[in-house]
């Protein structure tokens, strides 16, 4: 039964289905050459006038820089907390573990608009001022869901002998996290940072609330989009494409050389996305 | 192995930040929930009367039974369309890794973007229609494709359908594939062995993959607002507005809690639900 393709129905309703998920997508990119403005069919006059004035639009480009350093922060600061947490669901008891361990995915679980809002209260609470920095602590927080999932799947495969060996010997429990943990979760922190960074870079319902007078790329189109549509937004979006694929081939390239064959390679399964961190 | 020191050293940073910047955050969304505004201030005077509000004006049920609809629609869509999807991956397909990735791939295109996407494809200049005029199956642009709930439906539903598939693809690579042998080799028909042994034995993955759709498209705003028009409005778009131009937040929270608990008590059912599958 396996391997075999006697199922022609079956076949051409899958084959629909990739029709439906990559249509839009296909349209998108094609548009965005699009002489005749982001309808109209068919397309005609191609042209890269939409891609030269978006390599003029400073807006754009700044708000792709705010993206960069925001998503560069949050990548920080959920592996910051997000490895030793991921290490303590392991390997620590305390008190509240369980309740810690729904707290902390809840953000990957919940509506983005949810862990926002709440975001927004404690910010205004706490008398900060929204800016860059207000969404990034915002992903930042909410993303270490992300961080530990990734790692805590890395901490379960890996040997513990190897620290006890380690400790026996002499070392130092930071020497021996610096020099056996940390390398051998190498693989699932870098995972977890792509993940985190192409997560933050889209987010846009968390930072919605949270964002100051400096938008990031996401609220930058989402701004535009909501004052009329250009192809200027297909560009922009055919470029996000692109990006996001080679960030999966990076991620591939890394993972096969490391792991020496493409057998166990696995793509990392966004948990979740866009709207909801 | 580990001493105490260790394990403090790894949980209390993590769990000091948690419970800063989630516990607390979470918990202000609650009290904000019992307070009230007056005279544009927000006063933190304890009352029900924002959770009056919303059980005795028409406005918040109607729009949150119409989310719960949308999202309800958007579910069956995209396990209709995920279901079929992992099954033929599965059981059938010679290249599975491939097409694998190639259902994931749509999730890292952004969020925003793939919701645009079908703005221009629905919008009465937009290319279906001017395809449709195009090839004279219609001489006017057919406006209710854009700014109405079948707008937000097709949209979400393009959004998630990989989220519903994932689960289900996994549930269905871990039907140990000898049951589904001996099935047939009992003679039973591919449609008794699909429903008897296929479909029982992935039930916990549909249940994931809906929960995840339905959660999701629940508490979607962006999506309304793109392609939805004022008949699209859903939940998160009263909560959006309340804590926007209308400056109710005690009101906002509460309309967000309403729907926090819908969300929660879904996750409860479906995990107790799962628990009872994996122990039978």
């Amino acid at each position: 039964m396996n391997g075999s393709t006697r199922a022609p129905w079956l076949r051409s309703y899958a084959l629909l289905v990739f029709l439906f998920l990559y249509l839009p997508i296909a349209i998108l990119i094609l548009y965005s050459f699009n002489g005749g403005g982001i309808g109209g069919f068919p397309p005609k006059n191609l042209t890269l006038d939409w891609y030269r004035m978006l390599w003029d639009d400073r807006a754009i480009w700044d708000s792709v820089l705010n993206s960069v350093i925001v998503a560069a922060f949050a990548v920080v600061l959920s592996l910051l907390f997000g490895v030793p947490a991921a290490l303590a669901l392991d390997r620590a008891s305390f008190p509240g573990k369980g309740l810690f361990r729904r707290l902390v995915l809840l953000p990957l679980i919940l509506p983005g608009i949810i862990t926002g809002l709440s975001l927004l209260m404690l910010f205004v609470a706490a008398g900060l001022r929204l800016s860059l920095l207000t969404i990034a602590l915002g992903h930042g927080t909410a993303l270490i869901a992300v961080a530990v999932t990734e790692v805590y799947a890395g901490v379960l495969k890996m040997d513990r002998g190897l620290e006890e060996a380690s400790l026996d010997l002499g070392a130092s429990y930071w020497q021996t996290f610096r020099r056996v943990t940390l390398p051998h979760l190498r693989l699932s922190i870098i995972g977890a940072a792509l993940l985190i960074f192409t997560l933050s870079m889209d987010e846009i319902a968390v930072s919605f609330f949270l964002v100051g007078r400096e938008n990031t790329l996401p609220l930058e189109i989402w701004s535009r989009l909501r004052r009329g549509m250009t192809p200027e937004i297909n560009a922009i979006s055919t470029l996000i494409f692109v990006f996001s694929l080679s960030s999966i081939v990076l991620w591939y390239r890394i993972r096969t050389r490391e792991e020496g064959g493409l057998v166990e390679a696995q793509v990392l399964e966004p948990q979740s996305h866009g709207g909801n961190i | 192995m580990y001493t105490r020191t260790y394990k403090t050293a790894v949980a209390v940073p993590p769990l000091l930040w948690v419970s800063t910047f989630l516990l607390l955050a979470y918990l202000l969304l609650f009290l904000h929930s019992f307070w009230s505004v007056q005279d544009g201030q927000i006063v933190h005077h304890w009352s029900l009367s924002n959770y009056r509000t919303l059980a005795t004006q028409p406005l918040y049920l109607e729009v949150l039974w119409r989310s719960t609809k949308i999202a309800g629609a958007v579910t069956l869509l995209s396990l209709a369309l995920g279901y079929p999807l992992a099954y033929y991956l599965s059981f059938y397909s010679r290249r599975k890794m491939l097409l694998y990735q190639l259902v994931i791939i749509p999730l890292w295109v952004s969020y925003l973007v793939r919701a645009y996407a079908w703005k221009t494809i629905l919008g009465s200049d937009g290319v279906l229609n001017t395809l449709l005029q195009y090839v004279h199956l219609t001489d006017a642009p057919v406006s209710a494709l854009l700014y109405s709930p079948f707008a937000v439906i097709l949209t979400l539903t393009h959004i998630y359908t990989p989220f519903a598939f994932l689960p289900i693809f996994a549930a269905l690579e871990h039907i140990p594939r000898h049951l589904v042998e001996s099935s047939s080799d009992l003679g039973a028909s591919p449609r008794q062995t699909f429903w008897r042994v296929v479909m029982p034995l992935s039930l916990p993955g549909v249940i994931a993959g809906a929960t995840f759709a339905f959660v999701l498209s629940l508490g979607d705003f962006l999506a309304p607002l793109l392609v939805g028009g004022s008949s699209g409005i859903m939940i998160s778009n009263v909560v959006v507005s309340l804590f926007g131009a209308a400056y109710d937040w005690p009101l906002g929270a509460a309309v967000s809690l309403a729907m926090l608990l819908l969300v929660l008590l879904l996750l409860w059912l479906t995990e107790s639900l799962e628990k009872r599958w994996s122990h039978a």
